[in-house]
């Protein structure tokens, strides 16, 4: 975890300050803990009022939910020739938010980037999260959810089937549940030494019960730091394919068919680099939130804020290159349907979606050349949100303007949402923060220890240079 | 029913009352730890640890600690996830249930390719997570060292070194002079 640059050449301290600002040990410690551990009755009010918001909106899901279950998926907008819509882009836009959660988590340790410790936690708490409201739609989509083991390869006597194993939809089922166990034992792994101090600092019999459990008797012994390193070094190495292949094969549901504006080969890293682009911007979203509701500003430091910006305009510029690609094939391949999609993309009766999509996700961004916009805390949150409006279109755009002009005129038509397909898409985001408040207020959303790590090293350097023997 | 001896069942599991654990001491800085482990082992002691709340490096060369195995039962496990997502897909589509579907073959590497990965990396994961914990001797409710008076610390701002009872060269007042020399504070005699 240490910061080899600055481990090597400490004059580099004087260009980049330090990423986190605590006294010491127990003060970092105090900083973190003190959120968890207030008095329930006294969080304050807006805290309360907020989750009353988000969770009434989570019992609108259900609602929408039980009425879909009661009468059917035709409650939703998807009819011929538009089989896929809202669902599907909701399913590949919360999955691809969550994308971020790993990247940030396993990418970053591998290259050892110190600066992920202050965000890797709620990083993290967001995929799972994201992950669950995605899973909603495909489970409902069936129709019959409580069958939904059907698509797991079990032996059952109730159907007496095979899966066909060489559909990529199966492929996507293994994908998207791997994706969310490994992450919850990602999480979890990186979770136990900081429930571990929160128990050895609990004060009621309740707390240490509770974090008793959970921390699964962690003491921090040599031997157990030795093997849990190794352990979460193996979590990281595997979860950075296993978050390529995700939205690859995610991406394969599209690219395997023979729509016209589908079948086509740049999906996989195309959807790889939209799913970080929309994944950086939610969790900037909830880190601005976060850092300014619950005073973090010292942990979560405009340094860290930055550096996620600069990805944002990385992998926005590789989505708008990547459209630009997509537009370049369409012309050179030859082929009428395709080139007839793409024009019907942009100048079609989608075209409004198309715009959105390109303001957002390929124009806005640049602003984040100027250092004055990716350090502004207004600019970013606005972005951020821009961004995932513009990511959600993509999707949308990808989906609908593809298939809602089939191959024959007779089958065109134009798709419009019922009101159970926006219910039930707000609903999830009412879920999805919903668990991130419960998350924020009972759970150390920065990881104590991994920060802790981080200020030993700035701590060694700092004395090296005073000491002078360096 | 025989009549239980509850003193000899402590004794086995290690819980006796009058049973000493370790002596340990307390650092307030990583480095020191490391120096302080270093030289307690060069004085001959084998049966060191150190609880600490975050990993401090350096430390396992210090007090030696071995390089941990837990790679090699990873790439096992997740190899076995391999020949579990090939088996499952071959039988399924080779052997029991045959399908022609768009004139693809029964059974193929290539189609295979990403369930094997995603069940190769859920047995990793679970592999290193479970082992991770199982080799830790994890969960468990109690440990000796818990009855030092700043264990509650080591979570937090405390480095703490124990030589264990069982080392060969163990002596209670030898040994909490030793950790004292090397600039150990609130050295205890620790039972449990």
């Amino acid at each position: 975890m240490a910061d080899i640059a600055i481990r090597q050449n400490p004059a580099l301290l004087d260009t980049n300050p330090p990423l986190v600002r605590a006294e010491g040990y127990h003060d970092l410690t105090e900083q973190i803990s003190t959120i968890i551990e207030g008095d329930i009755l006294k969080t304050p009010l807006k805290y309360w009022i907020t989750l009353g918001v988000t969770g009434s909106i989570t019992v609108m899901l259900l609602g929408m939910l039980t009425y879909l279950v009661a009468t059917g998926i035709g409650v939703w907008g998807n009819n011929r020739p538009v089989g896929w819509a809202w669902d599907i882009t909701n399913f590949v836009f919360w999955i691809g938010i969550g994308h971020a959660g790993t990247l940030i988590s396993a990418i970053l340790f591998l290259f050892r980037q110190k600066w992920r410790t202050s965000i890797n936690r709620s990083a993290e708490a967001m995929t799972l999260f994201a992950v669950m409201c995605a899973g909603i739609f495909p489970l409902f989509h069936t129709g019959r959810p409580w069958r939904a083991y059907w698509l797991f390869p079990v032996p059952n006597t109730d159907l007496n089937l095979w899966q066909n194993f060489r559909s990529p939809l199966i492929w996507d089922v293994f994908a998207v549940s791997t994706y969310f166990t490994v992450s919850l034992l990602f999480w979890f792994t990186g979770l136990v030494p900081d429930l571990a101090t929160l128990r050895d600092r609990a004060t009621t019999k309740l707390r240490q019960w509770i974090f008793g459990l959970l921390s699964l008797g962690w003491r921090g012994s040599a031997r157990h730091w030795n093997h849990y390193e190794k352990a979460y070094l193996i979590l990281a190495a595997i979860s950075t394919p296993l978050v390529l292949s995700v939205h690859s094969i995610v991406s394969f549901d599209f690219a395997t068919s023979v729509i016209p504006g589908w079948h086509t080969t740049i999906f996989p890293p195309y959807f790889v680099a939209g799913a970080i682009f929309s994944g950086f911007a939610c969790v900037m979203t909830l880190l601005v939130i976060a850092r300014w509701s619950l005073n973090l500003e010292n942990l979560i430091t405009i340094k860290h804020l930055e550096n996620m910006n600069k990805i944002i305009l990385v992998t926005g510029s590789i989505v708008g290159y990547a459209y630009a690609t997509e537009f370049f094939i369409a012309w050179y391949s030859g082929n009428g349907y395709e080139r007839f999609a793409f024009i019907n993309r942009a100048f079609g009766p989608y075209y409004w979606a198309y715009w959105t999509m390109i303001s957002c996700n390929v124009l806005i961004p640049q602003l984040y050349w100027f250092k004055s916009m990716r350090t502004s805390i207004p600019v970013m949150f606005i972005i951020s949100i821009t961004t995932n409006i513009g990511m959600w279109f993509e999707r949308f755009v990808i989906i609908v303007t593809s298939l809602h002009r089939d191959f024959l005129p007779s089958s065109w038509g134009y798709f419009r949402p019922t009101y159970v397909d926006i219910c039930t898409f707000t609903g999830t985001i009412g879920l999805f923060l919903t668990l991130f408040l419960l998350f924020a207020r009972f759970l150390p959303m920065i990881a104590i220890s991994e920060v802790k790590g981080v200020l030993a090293v700035e701590k060694q350097t700092f004395a090296k240079e005073t000491v002078g023997h360096h | 029913m025989p009549q239980v001896d509850i003193e000899q069942i402590k004794d086995k599991l290690g819980l006796g009352e009058d049973k000493v654990y370790a002596v340990m001491g307390e650092f307030s800085d990583p480095h020191d730890l490391v120096h302080a482990g270093r030289k307690i082992r060069e004085m001959g002691y084998t049966k060191i640890d150190a609880l600490s709340p975050f990993p401090v490096h350096g430390i396992d060369d210090a007090i030696g600690v071995p390089q941990s195995k837990l790679g090699w039962m990873v790439i096992c496990i997740g190899l076995c996830g391999s020949a579990t997502a090939l088996l499952l897909q071959w039988y399924v589509g080779a052997i029991n249930y045959q399908l022609v579907i768009g004139g693809k073959p029964f059974f193929d590497f290539s189609y295979s390719i990403p369930i094997t990965f995603e069940l190769t990396v859920l047995f990793s994961a679970f592999a290193s997570f479970l082992g991770m914990f199982a080799i830790n001797g994890l969960p468990r409710l109690y440990h000796p060292s818990n009855n030092y008076r700043l264990a509650h610390r080591a979570t937090d701002d405390r480095f703490i070194l124990i030589v264990e009872a069982n080392d060969p060269k163990f002596n209670p007042q030898v040994t909490s002079e030793h950790l004292k020399s090397v600039g150990a504070g609130t050295v205890e005699v620790v039972v449990g």
